[in-house]
């Protein structure tokens, strides 16, 4: 059942593990089963072979108990009976150590209907080894040949996976489904000097034919080149470009501000600001993972609820908060259906399809109207450098200096630095060039000035 | 975890098709952990995740699956998928003998995480709460969590290697949030070892709490930290994350051979102050990253890779070493039976120097004093790399002043290693730290003495 298996998951399996395991709920108990289950195989290319082929099945399940406020947790990485059967046993004996949650309880059928929404193709599991084998070498071999700059290929690499899920309550939950997703990656390398540069590109979709190697080359080769010859800059105040890769990196960000978890426990600069100005009035910022235009669209959360559209910044008004079950118990209010998790881990919060209304214009059109700025190509130390409690934002960025309306020389080894909370109140600008990132999110290039820009 | 005779037959098995080398991975890990947030003991987690990986080697080509299955059909099920990639190759019928060559592990453990009543858990949270809570009025939220892990492996290859590992590790860690005037504030505290519970015989928890909540009330008064280049002294202990980003992954060999490192081609050179003496061993006693054998069955070893400021050795794993016929430095290392082995580092350290810590700070007329970094990242073909400021302070007139908001710090590492001043006499390791690399992330040791380097540049607001 966890091995290499090439038919596809079978989601009423899972849904019947989950099921039996929801039973058995004692007197006063109420238990959830989340069952996952994928496959993936992976191809990476160097110098014209095989580098690395990986085919491999994995499954896990986690069990949550829940009797008189208090919770204990299990899981396994294993659908096998005994152990399944020894997760529910370590569970119940996890719980009296937990201390009572008034609102802990799991997820209700709510009557939100799921949106039906197309998110597997048979194609990744139908399409034989040979032709992924083949993307991974083809797309090396396009990025070398692309110019006589590229030096060599760090990894080229053809990824395609299914993922499935159920999940089952003793309280009326039983839902499943499957999904699959397709990428190419590659980082090429060239001559600077006495160093190197690096840089990468990528192409996702939800198959091998929804993948593009050419978007993927012409990425990878055009940032490339662009670092060729970066310098420091001088430390200045400047605008900052946001291209759309780099917007929905930000966003993503400020979604896990926007937490009920974080916001109820005081981790969170939002909190108590629900209705107030806390983004540029160019801002409207919404979750919806019921737009299948995102990779991130799904028809159920991680709880078993139908996913649907959550408002969170209207022109800039905070709208409300992500909740799961227990943050929206919490905050009296109805879930958002924004439940995450692996099978390792109780539900967390996340948002699955950010994306900011589209305003004006594009990427080149937005830039030429900048006097003093810098285009980013990349943000580097985020997990070190930014803090979603204070909201502290330092970044390395590499990219291009801006003057005059007019892309100028490359810069690397320098930071921006700012708050979050004044990154969202200065937009000047939204773009209207929506453009959907491998995480799910839709970003679009913005602009914001007054951002310290730190070098020689 | 699997019988002698299966092991073989599932290695003639992968071979079957043509491949040069194979090898089983098996892995058992059991996970327990206790977490107490916003006063309350929320949730006691425990987990078992346990299967193996099996590889193929022809040419210089790997193919590799992996199953959560270990009867003998599970696993000749994976050996043939991983054979699959040398299907193209001759083929035959080997015969493999293992002969068994385990290794002592340089951490003893007494006390079994597993072991341990989960009553005394949650009484450590406890303890951690009230202390962190009655150290300041401004505590807003304080989280702490207890981890323990046993993680047993298993490698046996077509070389007729035959070895296993026991691995536990206890972790301990405390946050903090404080609220004022300016906003919120962070801090964090955490120490983790490859032992047991007795951990905890060693740690104040009271003490430990306060530092959290301490690191978080400083922050409240900090001012914005400066833009721009500055001299930067960096305390004992969490600076070895700096040698980790501004060397250590540059001298990984994978990185190396695909022309990815700003210091391939450099061995013999001075590529650092002579001051500097940088070493990866993991076989230090109790340290994060230590294990009597690596994810490939080599015993862990000591490697000098920068001495007296000139390039010595990469750090390598089984295949690179393999392929130039050279001895295996005890690198190769994997996040669990899912995934592939590569070169990964251990508990990575400079040296002592000579000079004290106070002498280092009064040598400096005006810069940034980092008591404790952050984790950070690094560009390995340019040497560009990034490290977070969790606790800094300035230096005015050779004295720490005030304290800093958080923020980054970049520079170039080949730069910053020969930038490297003055090294002090106060080494210590760091604490606890997870290294990713291509989406895998193994848990590394680093440490260091207080040391100034010349200039790196600090991403602040502040002009």
């Amino acid at each position: 059942m966890t091995d290499t298996a090439t038919a596809g998951t079978d989601v009423d399996a899972l849904r019947a593990l989950a099921d039996r395991v929801a039973a058995q709920a004692g007197p006063g108990e109420q238990v959830e089963a989340y069952v996952s289950q994928g496959t993936n195989t992976s191809v990476d290319a160097y110098e014209g072979e095989i580098e690395s082929l990986t085919q491999a099945g994995s499954a896990g399940i986690g069990i949550r108990v829940i009797k008189d406020g208090r919770t204990g947790f299990a899981y396994a990485g294993s659908h096998d009976d005994d152990i399944v059967a020894d997760a529910l046993a370590e569970a119940r004996d996890n719980l009296p150590f937990a201390e009572p949650d008034e609102w802990a309880g799991l997820a209700e059928p709510d009557g939100v209907a799921a949106t039906a929404l197309d998110v597997h193709r048979e194609a990744v599991l139908a399409t034989p080894v040979e032709d992924k084998v083949a993307m991974a070498i083809e797309l090396e071999r396009m990025v070398r040949a692309a110019d006589p700059r590229v030096r060599g290929v760090r990894a080229a690499t053809y990824t395609d996976a299914e993922g499935a899920f159920a999940v089952a309550t003793s309280t009326g939950i039983s839902v499943g489904g499957r999904s699959t997703i397709a990428y190419v990656s590659v980082s090429a390398l060239a001559d600077d000097g006495d160093a190197s540069v690096i840089a990468g590109g990528m192409s996702v979709g939800r198959a091998i034919d929804e993948v593009s190697l050419a978007e993927a080359a012409d990425d990878a080769v055009s940032r490339l080149l662009a670092k060729i010859g970066s310098v420091k800059p001088e430390s200045a105040v400047v605008t900052l470009i946001l291209e759309p890769r780099l917007t929905a990196t930000v966003l993503g960000i400020v979604s896990g501000m926007l937490g009920g978890e974080a916001v109820a426990k005081g981790r969170s600069p939002f909190a108590n600001r629900v209705g107030q100005q806390v983004g540029s009035p160019l801002l409207t910022i919404v979750d919806d993972p019921t737009n299948p235009d995102s990779l991130g669209a799904e028809p159920y959360d991680d709880e078993g609820l139908a996913t649907r559209r959550v408002p969170l910044l209207d022109q800039g008004v905070l709208q409300g908060f992500l909740h799961n079950t227990h943050s929206a118990r919490r905050a009296g209010t109805a879930s958002t259906a924004s439940a995450a998790r692996g099978y390792s881990s109780r539900p967390g919060i996340s948002a699955r399809a950010l994306t900011v209304l589209p305003g004006e214009g594009d990427l080149d059109s937005l830039l030429a109207t900048v006097d003093d700025g810098v285009l980013a190509s990349s943000l580097g130390g985020i997990h070190s450098g930014v803090n979603p409690i204070s909201g502290d934002f330092s970044v390395s960025v590499e990219g291009l200096r801006v003057r005059g309306g007019e892309r100028a020389e490359p810069i690397k080894e320098a930071t921006l630095a700012s708050t979050l909370q004044r990154l969202l109140l200065d937009v000047s600008h939204v773009g209207a060039d929506v453009e959907w990132q491998p995480g799910g999110t839709g970003g679009v290039t913005l602009l914001i000035p007054g951002v310290s820009l730190s070098g020689r | 975890m699997i019988e002698d005779p299966t092991l073989e037959r599932v290695l003639a098995r992968a071979l079957r098709t043509g491949g040069e080398f194979a090898e089983v991975f098996a892995e058992d890990k059991q996970s327990g952990n206790a977490t107490l947030d916003d006063g309350r003991v929320e949730q006691l987690s425990s987990g078992r995740d346990r299967g193996a990986g099996i590889r193929v080697v022809v040419g210089d080509t790997t193919g590799f699956a992996h199953t959560a299955d270990l009867s003998e059909q599970g696993l000749l099920t994976a050996a043939e998928a991983a054979s699959a990639a040398a299907r193209e190759g001759g083929g035959g019928v080997r015969e493999i003998a293992l002969t068994r060559r385990d290794v002592a592990s340089p951490s003893p453990v007494s006390v079994l995480p597993d072991d341990v009543p989960k009553a005394d858990k949650v009484a450590i949270l406890r303890q951690a709460d009230e202390a962190a809570r009655a150290a300041a009025r401004e505590i807003s939220q304080v989280t702490a969590s207890v981890a323990g892990s046993r993680r047993r492996i298993l490698v046996a290859n077509s070389d007729g290697l035959l070895t296993s590992d026991d691995q536990v590790r206890t972790l301990f860690s405390v946050s903090a949030v404080a609220t004022g005037d300016t906003g919120m504030q962070t801090g964090r505290k955490s120490t983790g070892l490859t032992i047991g519970w007795e951990l905890f015989d060693r740690i104040d928890i009271d003490e430990f709490a306060v530092e959290a909540a301490q690191m978080a009330i400083t922050k409240l008064r900090a001012r914005p930290a400066p833009s721009g280049q500055l001299p930067v002294v960096i305390g004992a202990g969490s600076g070895g994350v700096l040698f980790h980003e501004a060397c250590g992954h540059g001298l990984e060999k994978d990185l190396v051979d695909k022309g990815a490192s700003v210091y391939a081609g450099r061995i013999g050179e001075l590529v650092a102050s002579p001051l500097v003496t940088l070493v990866d061993d993991g076989t230090i006693a109790e340290e994060w990253g230590a294990f009597a054998v690596d994810d490939e069955g080599a015993p862990g070893q000591r490697n000098v890779l920068i001495q007296d400021g000139v390039l010595t050795e990469y750090m390598w794993d089984f295949l690179r070493s393999r392929k130039e016929g050279r001895p295996n430095s005890g690198n190769g290392r994997r996040q669990s039976y899912k995934h592939l082995p590569m070169v990964r580092m251990t508990n990575t350290f400079l040296e002592n120097g000579t000079a004290t810590p106070d002498e280092v700070i009064a040598g400096t007329d005006h810069g940034v004093y980092v008591a404790k970094l952050g984790g950070g990242q690094v560009n390995t073909a340019s040497g560009d790399f990034v490290f977070g400021m969790q606790e800094a302070y300035l230096i005015e007139d050779g004295e720490i002043t005030e304290p800093i908001r958080e923020g980054n710090l970049i520079g170039n590492g080949p730069q910053c290693l020969q930038d490297i001043e003055v090294i002090a006499d106060d080494f210590a390791f760091g604490g606890p730290g997870t290294c990713g690399k291509d989406g895998q992330g193994v848990p590394v040791g680093d440490g260091c003495p207080t040391l100034r380097v010349a200039q790196l540049t600090i991403g602040g607001t502040s002009s």
